[in-house]
């Protein structure tokens, strides 16, 4: 287990300078210039000049890379050209607030995904199970920014029982997680079905049930441990997506989070803050991985033992 | 004999399927005394797991349903049971050993957590208590290094080890019957030998009644008391073992008898059963074994043959009937 956890962390550090790499390249092979945006059609080019060497603009590539990624290691990620405040800053206001939509959202899509999925297994091949699927099917199928409209007209219009925009209060991340979790409780939902129903056919399934347990134990011990392996992976998936935050449902609900936070910074080339969030939506996904690989190793002893550790 | 401990009584168990009824149990009847051991012999697709499945109430249903009979267990009715109290009965007085041991296992807990659950759930015990009670079983299997192994997970373990894993989960409620379901079939021929040694033992050992289900005479020969032959969903002869090795009397158990190879054999070829197995869906009429009986007769192929019985001798044979 310790082999394999340093092993796994081993690669994500080597994943991660890729990525700051990768970044900075990008972005510097992008068209646009920060500063010409910044000072407008107006100005003079000794200006121009004065400032792109005050930004550190003019120097080569390679330093700016390693000045960079000095930063990133000492946890600075320069400064916004344009809101003038530390980048981790802004990063952090945002990500405290996409963590709040994305911790609802998550809840809700695996409560409601993981009891949808069990209960369609247990049911399989009766009304409950097709009606179950045709409503996950419906789920997927449906754009978060649409089910974000309509849960604003039925539940703040019409019935107006739930603020529709802001982050003013606790109410306020309801619809926007419901909006962003509902494809996801659909997903897990049918993962859930499919691994369950393969799960439920094994013979310690039948074991267990010859031991004289209970069917909930069945189902809910000896089968769902089983079945946790392709749920954990993609439900870890998604907590990524979540955490890097929902563009269109953010927008929708005027929610002032990170999806926000990088269509603005793209906006107005803001090249700090545009490497800051982007690294910090590479480096989310790739620790969320590492999370789930590691969880792996808790579900299923036989990857724990591997390679004789 | 030994007074009853179970009594099946005209079991019907079918499979409803898309392409029609399956009677996959027929008609069974059969009985098993305290300390006894019962082989029941057949081909694949006979019946034999079903009825062993329809004794514990685990037929996968859908599609399987027991559609009829009675399966007395010290003269209860355990078709008249409710599932709770059938919970009961499954592992604390009927338990069961399956025949795919790598498979059998739950992989995810260790091997002590899953015998200990049988005993907390039945026993009531501790969960030290049942723990020490795992080890105890595990040693009684024969398993080395019982304090060691009980932390286990399956995967570490051998086939031959995870059967033995198996016996002392289904015994170590002390049930009153333990029914085996080709326990050694998969696995290799030395352990085979021993894991068969082992039930033996037990057996003499606890006293436990022994339902052994296999498809392999040696094992029936060794173990059992008594022996039920089952073609196609129906028993076509049962007997003591001493009776049905020394004098069978249906064809089939005879083809079955002449098709274990034997060393002081000279024949270059091993004897074979001519056909295979009829289709349960669509059994041929009269003797389900007539189109591969070489006694075949008008008769065999227009009425099923009822039991005729010599000293408990049973056998469904027209042969034996004043109307060959």
């Amino acid at each position: 287990m310790l082999r394999y956890t340093a092993k796994r962390l081993l690669q994500t550090v080597i994943v991660l300078i890729g990525i700051t790499l990768v970044t900075f390249i990008l972005l510097n092979i992008v068209p646009g210039d920060p500063v010409n945006l910044m000072l407008g059609k107006i100005s003079d080019p000794e200006t121009i000049a004065r400032i792109r060497h005050e930004m550190g603009l003019d120097r080569p590539w390679h330093q700016q890379y390693i000045d960079f990624l000095v930063g990133v290691i000492k946890g600075d990620l320069g400064t916004s050209y344009f809101l003038k405040e530390s980048v981790v800053d802004i990063i952090n206001r945002s990500f405290i607030i996409t963590l709040k939509l994305a911790g609802f959202s998550f809840v809700f899509a695996m409560a409601l995904g993981l009891v949808c999925g069990i209960v369609s297994a247990v049911h399989r091949g009766k009304a409950l199970d097709s009606g179950l699927m045709t409503l996950a099917l419906l789920g997927i199928s449906a754009p978060a920014f649409w089910v974000a409209i309509i849960l604003q007209i039925v539940f703040g219009l019409k019935l107006d029982l739930l603020p529709i925009s802001g982050i003013d209060s606790g109410l306020c991340y309801i619809l926007p997680a419901i909006a962003i979790g509902s494809r996801y409780a659909a997903s897990i939902a049918r993962i859930t079905r499919t691994s369950m129903l393969d799960v439920i056919r094994q013979d310690y399934i039948r074991t267990a049930r010859a031991k004289g347990l209970s069917e909930r134990l069945v189902i809910y011990k000896h089968a769902l441990k089983n079945a946790m392996i392709p749920i954990v992976t993609m439900a870890g998936l998604q907590l990524s997506y979540l955490l890097t935050g929902s563009i269109l449902v953010e927008t929708v609900f005027s929610i002032p989070g990170i999806g926000k936070l990088i269509v603005d910074s793209m906006l107005t080339r803001d090249l700090p803050l545009i490497q800051g969030t982007v690294m910090y939506v590479a480096t989310l996904f790739v620790l969320i991985n590492l999370i789930v690989d590691l969880s792996y190793a808790f579900l299923d002893p036989k990857i724990r033992y591997e390679k004789g550790d | 004999m030994a007074d009853t401990l179970l009594e099946v009584k005209n079991l019907k168990t079918y499979f409803y399927t898309d392409e029609g009824v399956v009677p996959s149990v027929d008609d069974v009847s059969f009985s098993i005394g305290y300390g006894e051991t019962l082989g029941i012999v057949g081909e694949s697709g006979c019946g034999k797991s079903v009825t062993s499945l329809s004794i514990m109430d685990l037929v996968p249903s859908p599609p399987g349903k027991i559609v009829d009979g009675e399966i007395l267990l010290k003269g209860r009715d355990l078709r008249k049971l409710s599932e709770a109290e059938m919970r009961k009965i499954r592992g604390n007085e009927v338990a069961m050993v399956f025949q795919e041991p790598m498979t059998s296992l739950n992989p995810v807990f260790t091997i002590g957590s899953q015998i200990i659950e049988a005993l907390m759930l039945h026993k009531h015990l501790s969960k030290k208590e049942a723990r020490d009670k795992a080890i105890e079983m595990l040693k009684l299997v024969k398993i080395p290094m019982p304090e060691k192994r009980v932390k286990e997970y399956p995967h570490q373990l051998s086939g031959g080890m995870r059967q033995r894993v198996m016996i002392a989960m289904a015994l170590c409620c002390d049930p009153q019957l333990l029914i085996c379901d080709e326990p050694t079939t998969a696995l290799d021929v030395t352990i085979q030998a021993q894991v068969l040694d082992l039930i033996g033992e037990l057996k003499k050992k606890l006293n436990t009644s022994i339902m052994m289900i296999t498809h392999n005479l040696g094992v029936i020969s060794e173990i059992a008391d008594n022996a039920m032959v089952m073609y196609a969903g129906k028993v076509i002869e049962y007997g003591s073992v001493r009776q049905l090795f020394k004098n069978p009397l249906h064809p089939y158990t005879n083809g079955l008898m002449n098709a274990i190879p034997r060393i002081e054999s000279d024949k270059e070829e091993l004897y074979m059963i001519k056909g295979t197995v009829p289709s349960l869906r669509n059994r041929p009429k009269g003797c389900l074994f007539h189109p591969r009986c070489e006694y075949a007769k008008e008769i065999c192929r227009a009425c099923m043959p009822i039991f005729v019985e010599r000293d408990g001798h049973k056998v469904r044979c027209w042969k034996y009937t004043d109307r060959w």
